[in-house]
């Protein structure tokens, strides 16, 4: 069982917070197959928010095929985060410290670099949505 | 499905000033409705008109579809924590258990019973020395055990600690979560009600400037920063709640349901806080116009 925390000051909305706790806990392996998730009920008390928030976020989780509802019962994990992007970890991380050590010789601060980086991101994801 | 509450050009007036004009409303079922606006928007007078503590002055309003406190049956079906959440000083948390099981025939005792065992209440403790935290609580309790379908509170949590507060709501949402009731809340605290609501309604100047569903309400609206423009350019579909300008800038908030394609904007999400401040602020300016109409 796995515990739900949630960050008011991330401007992140609470179910995506739910969502994303749900699959960092499945990628690390603190949730495996056949596992329960909390109840509505015992979240929506926990953290005092609405329960049609956890539900979104369950719903969400159902529809991408990582968890099922047992009517009566509860929630249960039903998938895994494949592991073979994890394979793609390594030549990726390289190709990022390359990048990384080539924006300081640009004269790029740390915080430039954050900039650069979620800018660039967030353009793409923009694109990748329109 | 029936409204929890419906309003239809709902007016109340006190001699000669609106503390609450025009408004119409319908929350849908199944939602934690948050009202919110500044003090003296006419908050606790729709809430009061609502629980039917006040006739209207003009328009309607249904509640649950039937007319606020008409019958004992509509009485039975809300239940209502009133400002300062209000408890009987002199009397035991178990005189209040027992007047809430005479006086409300759908009174669950069971839950009344296993509400004040967890949260550690002395039955035998006179209200008036409960903390503040606990007497919100004990008004919770009386409300929740008479298992309404709708649950209206006037700013339950404004006088309580943050530890108090957060336990309110958490009980609040187990009640909830449990009973899949509805609920109508007012309060300032806007961080809150961004946890516990999925509906908003902002109130200012006596009149309602915003509802709808949260989700709804924050994917259509937005804030563009971009060069200096003004703002009867921007294409039909982009209502302008807000604008403010430097010499070189804009920035202004913006309601549509379309996508924002100008390349010019920086478009950014906005916190439900933002949201509540856009229509306060703009709520304010309105507001001065019928005061200048009763000086004439």
């Amino acid at each position: 069982m796995i515990e739900f925390h949630l960050d008011a000051r991330s401007g992140v909305a609470p179910y995506l917070q739910l969502i994303h706790q749900v699959r960092q806990a499945l990628r690390l392996g603190l949730l495996r197959v056949d596992d329960q998730l909390p109840t509505v009920k015992d979240v929506a008390a926990g953290l005092a928010i609405n329960p049609n928030t956890v539900l979104k976020a369950y719903r969400e989780l159902e529809y991408e095929g990582l968890v099922a509802a047992r009517p009566g019962v509860g929630t249960f994990v039903t998938g895994t985060l494949s592991d073979a992007s994890l394979a793609a970890h390594g030549p990726l991380r390289q190709d990022l410290q390359r990048w990384l050590a080539k924006a300081r010789r640009a004269g790029l601060d740390d915080e430039s670099i954050e900039a650069l980086f979620l800018n660039t991101f967030r353009a793409g994801t923009a694109q990748d949505v329109a | 499905m029936t409204a929890v509450l419906d309003a239809s050009g709902l007016g109340k007036r006190y001699r000669r000033r609106w503390a609450l004009s025009d408004c119409t409303l319908s929350i849908p079922p199944g939602r934690v409705a948050g009202l919110v606006g500044p003090n003296g928007a006419g908050k606790t007078t729709l809430l009061h008109l609502a629980v039917g503590l006040l006739t209207p002055t003009a328009g309607t309003i249904t509640v649950l579809g039937g007319r606020p406190a008409a019958s004992p049956q509509q009485l039975a079906r809300v239940g209502f924590v009133a400002q300062e959440t209000p408890t009987y000083a002199a009397l035991s948390v178990a005189d209040h258990l027992q007047l809430g099981a005479r006086l409300n025939p759908g009174w669950d005792s069971k839950l009344a019973d296993s509400r004040i065992e967890q949260l550690g209440l002395d039955p035998g403790q006179r209200a008036g020395k409960l903390s503040g935290g606990q007497r919100a609580q004990l008004a919770l309790t009386l409300a929740v055990a008479k298992r309404p379908e709708l649950l209206i509170l006037d700013e339950p949590v404004a006088s309580l600690d943050p530890l108090a507060r957060r336990e309110f709501l958490q009980s609040l949402m187990e009640f909830v979560a449990g009973h899949e009731a509805s609920v109508v809340l007012s309060s300032h605290l806007v961080a809150d009600l961004e946890r516990v609501c999925d509906y908003l309604i902002v109130l200012a100047a006596a009149r309602v400037q915003l509802a709808g569903e949260v989700d709804d309400l924050l994917a259509t609206h937005h804030r563009l920063t971009g060069p200096r423009r003004d703002p009867a350019t921007l294409p039909a579909g982009q209502q302008v709640i807000e604008a403010s300008h430097t010499d070189r800038q804009s920035t202004m908030i913006v309601r549509t349901s379309e996508p924002i394609h100008d390349p010019a904007w920086t478009v950014e999400q906005l916190s439900m806080e933002d949201l509540v401040l856009a229509y306060m602020a703009a709520g304010a300016t309105v507001g001065r116009r019928p005061a200048l109409e009763v000086q004439r």
